[in-house]
């Protein structure tokens, strides 16, 4: 029972960084209608940033860890969302109404440009930092000495997860910016008669989008201590496979879905094998998929005749 | 899904303010985007620990060059105007253009059978050839599923795998010879496309698209973690080379330059494997374009431009689709049967995402459904990637750029071929009591 707590706590924490990256996903494939294969790699970018930041904040003498941690946050927010800005800019615009595998072509290759860009800037090495939040409690001390623990990291990313999707909600839901985006969700050529600029409201989604995957992959790199230039894509693909899973363009499906493939991924980890963890999430999708054909929380897809 | 983009180009600004603005604007961007990325290069330590070093002067470069860059780009496209205008083209130049379309195939094609004979004492380009032509195969098998059914597979190279692990383990295992094997790899791997094509039956569009990557990312961690049957990261080596229906092509008494009473040279294996490749992919090609005219090839278009109104018609969707990725996958599993005979050692490392989207960058440039642009566009993919091979860890980077400018460049492909392959062969004139525009 207590390894299976213990399991439950990893799960959702690993869930909640998959669910951060799986917004952005979701977001952009509600309103643009298409995949952003390259926002694996914008999370890969924002947790280098936030490497990169931490080494130049500490050498610059600093020592307060949160005064630190607060800085790496907004830095490395604010440059990942210039690359969401840039991309959507550079590789997404001008195909906004082409046909549509171009886009999707468009992104991967985006994609191939961010991960070997960070790997000729920055190496090919694994980036390991040292701990940087440490402790945690007890919670439960069981009989044959396993102890479920709760370190402070842990509560750290469940804790900016839930932060930061509060304050994305309140931005959907009530501000002029999240009611934009939801016209154009609907309907873009309705929403531009009704004088929404759509184009601004498309930049500002990856602009978010990416901002949420710079929070995921600060989490990941005090959560796991490292980085590389590789991990954006398997992350993107468990994202990815997060989203479809909730249900691609629902918001809370987004974050269901990663819930469900970081548990998934633990579980299967800690009882079956470590090997086959991938394989064990991606055939749970394919057979959710079989019988949702729109994931958990997707609405039916309107044939259009 | 409109064939031209409606983009407005009226009130496009233009002039000397305009243009250093939007430069300036730029190099603001590449400071900020690239300050951290290349400003400042992280590397571990003696001790283990970070450590960091500034590199000001790289950065300023970029910089600069994105603030040139940029002046450039903005007076280029002032002179040249709105990419997709129409531009009227010179009647002479159509008729120049429609004589190399008709004539450019079949040059291509005897150029190809030629290549050994011109190329006879070239071991790289002979290299290059087998390795273009095996791309070719794969894209022509590829364009089944994406270019004619309109089905989007992101895991194409799961069936690459699936036919060369399949030769790579009867060779090696079974010593069945090379004959009996390729029957055999391309058969196991249409029944992995129909494998594939079940749960997909009833998905569409982008759902699709993550359920054949997950299929191909499954197939490559099986064959990574199932180290008893595949031999795990470090693949299996020492599998056969292609004999000439049983003479083996060597050195021996028993070999074809004995037997034919001629000087050995290892220059003979690559010409038969390049002369192998192209009879294989002349194969799928020939295979392909049959289909099309056939109920079954059909049908695959009629999919590709509307479901609805094809199932409205009754035809039969689920037999469509399945046949459609059975057809594409046998033809992969074939392309990595012979790529293991080629190699002589294969690797997981060989079938990753990578070169999936390489496959379906080289069918979707060369425009969906267009035989000949697929040709054309595995030759520029392969050949231009190998241009870049010095370069190495930058190769990648410039290919996935080459991928974005030419997405923008040519979104619709090379040629840009999606005709159907039925249509009336004249303009009826309908009375408008019929159709309320006139003519129809």
């Amino acid at each position: 029972m207590d390894y299976f707590a213990q399991q439950l706590i990893n799960g959702l924490v690993l869930g909640s960084i998959y669910g951060l990256i799986a917004i952005g996903y979701t977001m952009v494939y509600g309103i643009v209608g298409m995949i952003n294969f390259a926002h694996g790699d914008i999370f890969m970018i924002g947790g280098f940033i936030a490497l990169i930041s931490f080494l130049v904040l500490v050498s610059l003498g600093l020592t307060a860890i949160p005064v630190i941690l607060l800085i790496v946050l907004l830095v490395s927010m604010a440059i990942t969302a210039l690359y969401g800005w840039t991309i959507e800019r550079i590789a997404y615009r001008p195909l906004r109404h082409s046909f549509r595998l171009a886009p999707m072509l468009s992104a991967i290759g985006m994609s191939f440009v961010l991960t070997n860009f960070s790997q000729v800037s920055q190496g090919a090495r694994v980036k390991p930092v040292p701990p940087i939040i440490t402790g945690g409690y007890t919670l439960h001390e069981g009989a044959e000495g396993f102890a479920v623990q709760l370190s402070n990291i842990q509560i750290l990313v469940v804790l900016a997860t839930i932060v930061v999707l509060a304050l994305f909600t309140w931005l959907v839901s009530r501000t002029r910016l999240g009611r934009d985006m939801r016209a154009c969700e609907q309907d873009q050529t309705m929403a531009a008669l009704l004088g929404v600029d759509v184009d601004r409201t498309i930049s500002m989604t990856f602009v978010i989008g990416a901002a949420l995957a710079a929070v995921a992959g600060m989490m990941y790199l005090l959560y796991y201590g490292l980085v590389d230039f590789f991990m954006g894509f398997v992350a993107g693909i468990k994202a990815f496979t997060a989203a479809v899973l909730g249900g691609i363009g629902s918001l809370p499906g987004a974050m269901l879905g990663g819930l469900a493939i970081g548990l998934i991924e633990t579980f299967w980890s800690a009882y079956f094998s470590v090997e086959y963890k991938d394989v064990a999430a991606f055939s749970i999708l394919i057979v959710v998929l079989i019988f949702m054909p729109t994931g958990l929380l997707g609405r039916p897809e309107i044939e259009k005749v | 899904m409109s064939a031209t983009s409606a983009r407005p180009h009226a009130s496009q600004p233009s002039g000397g303010a305009f243009i250093l603005k939007k430069a300036l604007v730029s190099a603001a961007a590449a400071l900020v985007l690239f300050s951290l990325m290349i400003g400042a290069r992280t590397e571990a330590g003696p001790e283990g620990s970070l450590i960091y070093w500034t590199r000001f002067g790289d950065l300023a470069a970029i910089v600069a060059t994105v603030f040139g860059g940029s002046i450039i780009i903005e007076l280029l496209r002032q002179w040249w105007g709105p990419v997709d205008t129409d531009r009227v083209i010179p009647k002479p130049l159509q008729a120049a253009t429609s004589f190399v379309g008709r004539w450019l195939a079949p040059a291509l094609l005897a150029f190809t059978l030629f290549v050994p004979v011109i190329f006879y004492n070239q071991r790289y380009i002979l290299d290059l050839a087998i390795l273009v032509l095996t791309y070719v195969m794969l894209g022509w098998g590829l364009n089944v599923v994406v270019g004619l059914a309109g089905l989007l597979d992101l895991g194409y190279v799961a069936f690459y795998a699936v036919g060369a692990y399949s030769y790579a383990l009867l060779a090696t295992n079974f010593d069945l010879s090379f004959w009996v094997c390729l029957p055999l790899a391309g058969i196991l791997a249409a029944c992995w496309g129909v494998m594939l094509g079940f749960p997909v039956l009833r998905l569409r569009g982008d759902y699709l698209a993550i359920v054949t990557l997950a299929f191909g990312e499954i197939i490559r961690l099986v064959i990574i973690n199932w180290q008893d049957l595949t031999g795990g990261p470090n693949g299996v080596s020492g599998i056969p080379r292609p004999t000439v229906f049983g003479i083996p092509l060597d050195n021996s008494d028993d070999g074809l330059a004995a037997k034919l009473g001629i000087e050995f040279s290892p220059t003979h294996r690559l010409v038969f494997l390049f002369y192998l490749i192209l009879a294989m992919a002349l194969i799928t090609n020939w295979v392909t374009i049959r289909l099309r005219r056939l109920p079954i090839g059909r049908a695959w278009e009629a999919l590709r431009e509307d479901e609805v109104a094809c199932r409205a018609l009754g035809i039969n969707t689920t037999t469509t689709k399945l046949t459609a990725f059975a057809t594409g996958a046998m033809f992969g599993g074939l392309a990595g049967a012979f790529f293991a005979t080629r190699q002589g050692f294969i690797s997981p490392e060989s079938f990753t995402f990578q070169e999936s989207a390489l496959v379906l960058a080289i069918v979707v440039l060369g425009g969906m459904g267009s035989q000949l642009g697929v040709a054309l566009a595995a030759l520029a993919m392969i050949g231009g990637f190998e241009l870049f091979r010095g370069l190495d860890q930058y190769r990648m980077l410039v290919f996935g750029m080459a991928m974005v400018l030419l997405m923008i460049w040519r979104p619709r492909g090379l040629i840009g071929h999606r005709a159907p392959t039925v249509f009336l062969e004249r303009q009826q004139a309908i009375s408008s009591d019929l159709v309320k525009e006139g003519h129809g």
